[in-house]
């Protein structure tokens, strides 16, 4: 039984980026820095792993800010390829 | 061309020096496939031959046909012969369409009766002319199998339009550029039906189990393998070409069927420009086989060997490469276009005897952090490529960088 405190657990979701839509514009990173940080050309590096309790209303501020709509919250398994 | 005693199958047959094999002479030669598929059960078969997809991945040929097969509702799907090589260095899809067009619509027949699909495209590169020809020809002749459902289509140019997402997208709307998943071209593919997307060499594989069975596949094979494949062996060798080999052959056996010896080969490519460098002399003994060779963090991808001779520079070799796969981005996703244009650039600077301070920390640095960033695996097979170099040149990068001399030529450029 996973005994971490409610705001640790996993919440089976993680953040996901459509790479095509993705342009760059760098607004997701500040909504939610632990999760999502920046490389050199403005592009979000997403931290591996399953979003926690207490990171799912930044990762969620984070969805909103993209002017793109590339970036979205999915179960842990859905851009499985085959 | 054959290794000891003669393992062809898909090339048994007449010469490849001479036209695409017939109608009439491949029926002489094989049988016609039986009428409907009940008589065997092509996908059982399939699964119990272990052959893998010849397209690159290699993912079991038997498994992905059954996902299709056994999938819900009552929709019509469609089978995609991907014959878009465009891979520079390999050459086996274009030889093997060239010259057996009719073992690949054979198989592609079987996989349409497997799966319940009733559209057929033959995909093919359009710069490998005699392969197109061939099954352009090939197709006319077996109108009678094919009725209507069949059409050929000409892949677009580039490095990309192989990737099953891109063959999808080129087959509906002309650009041969991928797209992102979800949706798997398995749930929507061609015309938004279920869509298998099946290599070449792998339907003319299931052409031949579908008359002699999963037991005579395994009959072929060395070392614990089972079974046989196509391969590229080209770079430095007298005998460049295509070849049929049991898998398990040791890679110098193969160079050298083909010419080359250890004393004089620096490195070997192993699985396409997406594959794996490695030291002649450690990849010598090793046998060719999918699973052998992921065991050993190297590739069999779509079975190119490429000699690189003792008198060439890596550093500039990986240049070469890193270049080409940099332009081949499809420039749809930012890591990919951006990332794989800097480590090329850093790569190319230190190649040609001008480093700058940091070149070859900023690659470091670019490979892990571009993995996994794109829509299709480019980047990854890209960056998978500059490891694999860093790993067996990793003194010449050195040296590149430090003094701007190339260990092997003793000149600014990596080149004689």
């Amino acid at each position: 039984m996973d005994r971490r405190p409610k705001e640790l657990k996993p919440t089976g979701l993680k953040l996901r980026i459509d790479w095509i839509l993705c342009d760059g514009y760098s607004l997701c990173s500040p909504e939610a820095p632990d999760v999502i940080d920046l490389d050199e050309w403005g592009y979000p590096i997403i931290r591996p792993g399953p979003i926690a309790e207490c990171e799912l209303k930044d990762a969620k501020r984070a969805v909103g800010a993209c002017p793109m709509s590339a970036l979205s919250l999915v179960p842990l398994d859905f851009d499985k390829r085959s | 061309m054959t290794l000891g005693h003669d393992t062809r199958r898909l090339l048994a047959g007449p010469t490849l020096d001479g036209d695409p094999e017939r109608y009439p002479a491949h029926i002489a030669r094989l049988g016609a496939l039986r009428a409907g598929a009940a008589d065997r059960d092509i996908i059982g078969s399939l699964e119990a031959s272990g052959l893998l997809g010849r397209g690159g991945a290699g993912f079991p040929v038997g498994r992905k046909w059954r996902a299709l097969a056994d999938r819900g509702g009552k929709s019509s799907a469609v089978v995609v012969a991907n014959g878009a090589e465009g891979e520079p260095a390999s050459h086996k899809d274009r030889i093997l369409m060239a010259h057996r067009p009719h073992l690949v619509i054979d198989g592609a027949i079987l996989a349409a009766e497997a799966i319940g699909a009733d559209e057929i495209v033959f995909y093919v590169g359009r710069e490998h002319e005699a392969a197109l020809s061939a099954m352009k020809s090939a197709i006319a002749e077996r109108k009678a199998d094919l009725g209507r459902r069949a059409k050929l289509v000409q892949a677009p140019l580039g490095y990309v339009a192989g990737e099953a997402t891109a063959v999808v997208n080129a087959i509906n709307t002309g650009k041969g550029k991928p797209t992102t998943v979800p949706p798997r071209v398995s749930e929507r593919g061609v015309g938004k039906k279920p869509t298998l997307v099946q290599n070449v060499e792998s339907l003319a594989y299931a052409a031949l189990i579908a008359r002699y069975g999963d037991a005579w596949y395994r009959t072929a094979g060395r070392l614990g393998s089972k079974g046989t494949a196509l391969v590229t062996v080209s770079g430095a060798v007298k005998d460049a070409g295509v070849w049929e080999i049991e898998l398990g052959t040791p890679v110098g056996e193969v160079a050298e069927e083909a010419g080359a010896t250890v004393a004089r080969t620096r490195a070997v490519l192993l699985g396409g420009y997406f594959g794996t460098w490695a030291n002649a002399s450690d990849a010598w003994a090793l046998p060719m086989d999918p699973a052998t060779m992921k065991s050993a963090g190297l590739a069999f991808g779509c079975g190119l060997l490429w000699l690189l001779p003792t008198a060439s520079c890596g550093v500039w070799a990986t240049a070469q490469i890193m270049e080409y796969l940099a332009d081949a981005s499809a420039a749809q996703c930012g890591p990919c276009l951006f990332g794989l244009r800097a480590i090329a650039d850093a790569n190319t600077r230190l190649a040609a005897g001008r480093p700058t301070a940091g070149d070859l920390a900023l690659i470091e640095r670019l490979i892990p952090q571009t993995v996994g960033r794109g829509a299709c695996h480019h980047p990854d097979g890209a960056v998978q490529l500059m490891a694999s170099a860093l790993h067996v040149f990793g003194e010449d990068f050195a040296h590149h960088a430090r003094t701007g001399v190339c260990l092997v030529t003793s000149t600014p450029t990596g080149v004689r």
